[in-house]
């Protein structure tokens, strides 16, 4: 698993929670909440999809990580890694 | 067994707006769900029903927090996201026009706030600069969280307006729609109905609220969830500071990890620590309300009712509270579900006028069951010709010659059909916002927990779970 396919992965997840957001421009430095319309319900469903998809658990307090593509692609592609392993 | 398990997940006590949203997260997550409604009929205190052909919606006048497709981050964009729905499941369709009428003043509204903005100014020169602090002020406040409130709206307001009436206009609708409060109203609540009645508003499904529980009971279907009609429960059983078993009225007894409850906070309490002789808690909301239905002939736009929606008060001081005698008729809401703005021009199939004022839970309770039958017939008449005084250009005698079916009801029928103590809608005064109680695995969600209207309710039991269960 490579940091671009976790990217699309997470894509994938907001296309299915948020399907009213335009997703084709996404900046993967900038904050995920600066440029698309998302709030902290749903940044649960984008932990809680993570588990029911692909079994992949983030505690809470990690949920900073989140915050951009790139970030998300730094702190979930080991985890991805582990998994498959 | 009429239950498939003898343990669940979690079980959901109360298949209305916020039990069946609750559900619905739940099940989506992978969590063994049983959903109990004690009635035959789901919806909670937003439902529906059929008598001699006719169908009539209880509750829902309106949809609030409506917004059109595109304006995002409002409390309907949560909804569909949370539970995967599309858009356009609910098909509502926008009111056309509605307004607040105190006697010689009327304030319309839309659902573009710059017009209720512009009649307001109108009306209030004076208060055209603070009434624009106000707005922004209300825009601004983050009243949708689960922080304990029981500030005052009438204290907050007097900071900001100063023309009585005005104040007394303003609240007139937002505590019809909302208030478990007597005569004032925690000033989040007023931000949030502000914001779902005034700043976004009013729509309805051209098959009123059946459509929203057909998509909601559809959901709960596909993601697994259990549901059971006309079973209730009877009791929870505590032990360890929790609950540890739930007795249903089948005499089944059944397990689950985690218990939500829709039913209210003293009703809950009472199924762990047994129901007391006499239920007047006074934590128990006093507020309730009376609705006469007719259905007429021709289009009530024809007789002259052509507002969507009319909150009326015959005084300039407006009084909110349980009424000294069976109804209140100085104040009211008269509601046409005809006047929506319906795709391709469509019409219900038949004229439909539903006024409703307030009542007194008591008073009704303690008629004899022939007294009650008048009381009705009386409250019916009096309801319609308070509608036609309150509405210029209408003749009580057409009106009364174009009703061809007439059903209404009462308090006591709000408690028979969902159990909430003294008819009390809008629940106790008192909101318990993070849905705790006494009991570690036990929840509250819907009316108690705060939220208001039908998107407050579903966004409640997505809040309670999520908070609760699902983030845990």
């Amino acid at each position: 698993m490579t940091e671009d396919q976790v990217k699309d992965i997470i894509l994938e997840i907001i296309a299915e929670i948020a399907p009213d957001e335009d997703l084709s421009d996404v900046k993967p430095d900038v904050r995920l909440r600066d440029q698309l319309d998302l709030d902290s319900m749903d940044f649960l469903d984008i932990v809680m999809e993570l588990r029911k998809q692909h079994g992949i658990e983030v505690p809470e307090a990690d949920y900073p990580e989140l915050a951009s593509l790139d970030s998300c692609a730094a702190y979930l592609t080991p985890k991805f890694k582990t998994q498959a392993a | 067994m009429s239950v498939s398990q003898d343990s669940y997940d979690v079980v959901i006590i109360g298949a209305g707006m916020s039990g069946m949203a609750a559900a619905i997260r739940l099940g989506m997550y992978g969590h063994s769900v049983l959903l109990l409604e004690r009635h035959t009929a789901p919806g909670g205190l937003n439902s529906f029903y059929r008598l001699d052909g006719y169908s009539f919606d209880v509750g829902l006048h309106a949809l609030t927090n409506y917004v059109p497709e595109g304006v995002r981050g409002t409390p309907l964009g949560k909804i569909f996201r949370q539970l995967r729905i599309p858009r356009d499941a609910f098909d509502l369709s926008p009111q056309l026009r509605s307004c607040i009428r105190f006697p010689g003043l009327e304030l319309g509204f839309t659902n573009e706030f710059e017009y209720f903005r512009t009649e307001v100014v109108q009306a209030f020169p004076a208060e055209k600069e603070r009434f624009d602090r106000f707005v922004q002020f209300v825009r601004d406040y983050h009243a949708v969280n689960l922080d304990p409130d029981s500030s005052s709206a009438r204290e907050e307001i007097a900071k900001h307006l100063k023309d009585p009436l005005l104040i007394e206009m303003l609240m007139c609708p937002l505590m019809y729609y909302g208030s478990a409060r007597e005569e004032d109203m925690d000033f989040g609540q007023f931000v949030v109905l502000f914001q779902a009645i005034f700043l976004e508003g009013f729509a309805r499904p051209f098959e009123g609220v059946r459509k929203i529980i057909k998509v909601l009971l559809k959901r709960v279907k596909e993601v697994g969830v259990e549901r059971r009609m006309g079973l209730g429960v009877t009791s929870l059983v505590s032990a360890g500071g929790g609950i540890s078993s739930i007795e249903l009225d089948d005499g089944s007894v059944i397990q689950a990890k985690h218990v939500v409850s829709t039913i209210g906070a003293v009703e809950t309490e009472h199924l762990v620590e047994g129901f007391p002789e006499n239920s007047h808690d006074k934590r128990v909301g006093q507020l309730s309300f009376t609705e006469a239905i007719a259905v007429t002939k021709q289009n009530p736009r024809e007789l002259g009712f052509e507002d969507t929606i009319v909150f009326f008060n015959d005084s300039d001081r407006f009084d909110y509270r349980r009424p000294d005698d069976l109804i209140d008729y100085r104040s009211g809401v008269i509601c046409v579900p005809n006047n929506y703005d319906y795709a391709d021009g469509q019409d219900l199939k038949n004229g439909i006028l539903r006024v409703t004022s307030q009542a007194n839970y008591d008073l009704w309770k303690a008629l004899p069951d022939a007294d009650y039958k008048q009381a009705k017939e009386v409250g019916f008449e009096r309801l319609m010709e308070t509608a036609v005084r309150m509405t210029p250009g209408v003749d009580l005698e057409a009106l009364t010659e174009s009703i061809e079916y007439r059903d209404m009801f009462s308090p006591t029928t709000i408690t028979r059909y969902t159990g909430h103590y003294q008819g009390a809608v809008y629940g106790a005064p008192k909101k318990i916002k993070d849905g705790s109680t006494a009991y570690k695995n036990l929840y509250l969600c819907g009316t108690d927990q705060g939220f208001l209207g039908i998107v407050g309710a579903m966004l409640s039991g997505i809040s309670i779970v999520n908070y609760h269960i699902l983030k845990g």
